[in-house]
């Protein structure tokens, strides 16, 4: 369960202000043709904290990452991340500011080893420029700085005894430890993590949960993209509800989960759950009233 | 039969000019294709850049060969700019139709009546490598091991292009075992995550462009030498698909891949050449089926058979690894 007290005397509603933003999100609209598919007024994340991104299918979760992380462009809007403006850059510079993403569809890179997955994710490499990269002791030391902190990652993730495999080999959630701790590679402020458990075995759900309360732990800051209202509320701080592209609700855990706006996003606003017996024989009197009276019409028509 | 005759055929040809600047060519193409994933049709392009930089350099301008070297080069990086700069940002198959179509655009212009005075038109150019030549350390005779022997001249291009073969593959090798070579091959496998974490993909992919057209180019340079004259029609498109065929053969992205693969394919083509021949000539193929005329085509047909046979049995190649070919299924 969160440990900050930050969320005390918050009010949950849609764009509200937050102690300390890392990220900060100001009329970002997408649209693909007709479809709107993101429209977000405002919007706050805080820094040092998990915050939950959830909503139904199609809300638009997915692009809304894929905009704030440069992998797409916006028709309109503006975010600051870290006081930073970052509209329009190219999701290689914002990986190197230190926004590093992952993907709902695990991006292992088959034919590399698990280490050279690994070593990919370390920035300022020397040796990646091309006449560097021809005199080998030029980088030969830095690299070897860079495989140690591999080492200890991937021992911290338990893929130590696969650092020569093909990550094409792993399994999938063993691909899923790998794009996160090659994330990590990045040294990142912040991790957007696209559907993290999508996929896993529930073995494997409670390590990887695990490590993304480390993260928090490290002092990152995490959003992430899920479906499992358990997970939700197991490991986040805070959540953000998307529906057909706008934010809708934010609050912590316990409060989304009571949230009307919310249930009705995910099961429809003409569902209406009775809550008592009476409400319950009201409403299936209601129906079959309805019923009856198309019945009735139908035999109109076809006398 | 004299196989005596036919297997030195087949060696002089695999440690011939030929296989030597096919190498060339291929070790420029397995950068782009094994190593970063880009489809370039049109590596003869690269190569007619090589040719007609130096020929036009000393045959029709009368500068020195050296300056030609520098011309070809400059041809090529400006060609690798111009099909990268639109195609590179879209899908791989957009470069695959832009160069292919773009190392015919170079042959037709070359080849093209009003170029006449410049390219020699169709049939292109001659007499430019004297000076080449006249750099040549070793002194009238014959060269080689047994009966696989070359003459000075000869022997003289061979020295010259398998080294640079050698100086190539070393680079290759050392490229490829850098962090520069890894992003090359985290591109190739997949774009958004190299994005993801940092690489700014374009460049990348633009330095792999311009550096394995450059190595083409190189070849173009050599075979022109080789040849001592440029006729535009030798660098149409089959050149392009016998370096595809030479490193599929000898196994993609693999540093002696092309190498390897460059010498089986000339040596096949000598020795079903030399064989074909031969078994006509004796009478053991009856002119009914085919007469020596035929030959040519057919050393084709049975290397398109061999490689047929190869993508079935081995296609991760000769110096492949089969394990790694499997991760390619999903």
């Amino acid at each position: 369960m969160p440990t900050d007290t930050w969320v005390d005397g918050i009010t949950p509603e849609p764009g509200v202000a937050k102690p300390d933003p890392i990220l900060v999100v100001d009329g970002v609209t997408r649209r693909f043709g007709g479809l709107k598919a993101v429209d977000v007024d405002h919007v706050e994340f805080q820094r040092g904290a998990i915050t939950a991104l959830i909503g139904p299918n199609g809300a638009g979760k997915t692009t809304f990452f894929n905009l704030l992380t440069g992998f797409d462009r916006p028709d309109a809007g503006a975010w600051t991340f870290d006081g930073r403006t970052m509209a329009g850059m190219p999701a290689h510079k914002v990986a190197r500011r230190g926004m590093v993403r992952t993907f709902q569809l695990t991006k292992a890179l088959s034919r590399l080893t698990v280490m050279e997955n690994m070593k990919l994710g370390a920035t300022k490499q020397k040796g990646e420029s091309f006449a560097v990269a021809l005199l080998p002791p030029l980088w030969r030391k830095q690299e070897r700085a860079i495989e140690d902190r591999a080492g200890d990652l991937l021992a911290r993730f338990k893929l130590d005894n696969k650092r020569n495999d093909f990550a094409g080999t792993l399994s999938g959630g063993q691909r899923k430890l790998l794009e996160m701790a090659r994330a990590l590679m990045v040294q990142p402020d912040i991790v957007m993590l696209d559907e993290p458990m999508a996929g896993v075995n529930p073995a494997l759900t409670q390590s990887l949960l695990g490590h993304v309360k480390d993260l928090r732990t490290q002092g990152m800051s995490v959003l992430f993209v899920e479906h499992d209202m358990d997970v939700v509320r197991d490991i986040s701080d805070w959540v953000v509800v998307m529906a057909e592209g706008k934010i809708i609700s934010e609050g912590t855990p316990d409060h989304i989960g009571q949230d009307r706006k919310v249930i009705d996003a995910y099961l429809g606003a003409s569902h209406d759950a009775p809550t008592t017996a009476e409400e319950e024989q009201r409403q299936l009197a209601e129906a079959e009233a309805v019923l009856d009276a198309q019945s009735a019409e139908r035999e109109q028509v076809q006398p | 039969m004299n196989w005596e005759f036919i297997v030195s055929r087949s060696l002089a040809s695999a440690f011939g000019s030929d296989a030597a600047v096919f190498a060339l060519a291929a070790i420029g193409l397995n950068m782009h294709f094994g190593y970063t994933g880009l489809l370039n049709f049109g590596q003869a392009g690269f190569m007619a850049l090589g040719a007609y930089g130096i020929s036009v350099t000393v045959a029709t301008l009368g500068f020195s060969l050296w300056w030609g070297l520098a011309l070809g080069a400059a041809l090529s990086v400006t060609l690798a700019l111009l099909l990268g700069l639109p195609t590179l940002r879209l899908r791989a198959d957009y470069l695959a139709i832009v160069t292919i179509a773009a190392s015919e655009i170079v042959r037709f212009v070359a080849r093209s009546v009003s170029m006449r005075e410049i390219t020699g038109g169709s049939f292109g150019l001659s007499g430019f490598a004297d000076e080449f030549y006249a750099i040549n350390p070793f002194p009238e005779g014959a060269y080689g091991l047994g009966s696989v022997l070359y003459s000075a001249r000869a022997f003289w291009v061979i020295t010259v292009a398998w080294t640079l073969v050698a100086l190539l593959a070393l680079m290759t090798y050392v490229l490829m075992h850098s962090p520069w070579g890894r992003v090359l091959r985290s591109i190739r496998e997949d774009e958004d995550a190299a994005r993801s974490l940092g690489k700014n993909v374009y460049s990348y992919k633009m330095q792999s462009l311009v550096l394995g057209g450059l190595m083409g180019t190189i070849a173009g340079f050599m075979y022109a030498i080789s040849q001592q004259s440029v006729q535009p029609d030798t660098y149409s498109t089959p050149v392009t698909f016998y370096a595809y065929a030479i490193i599929i053969l000898g196994g993609t992205a693999r540093v002696f891949g092309p190498v390897l693969g460059s010498m089986i394919f000339w040596a096949l083509l000598s020795f079903t050449d030399a064989a074909l021949r031969q078994a006509v000539g004796a009478g053991y193929i009856p002119t009914a089926i085919m007469d020596g005329t035929q030959v040519g085509q057919m050393r084709f047909i049975l290397l398109g058979l061999g490689l047929m046979l190869l993508m079935i049995f081995r296609p991760q190649g000769i110096l492949g690894d089969r394990k790694e070919i499997a991760l390619d299924a999903h």
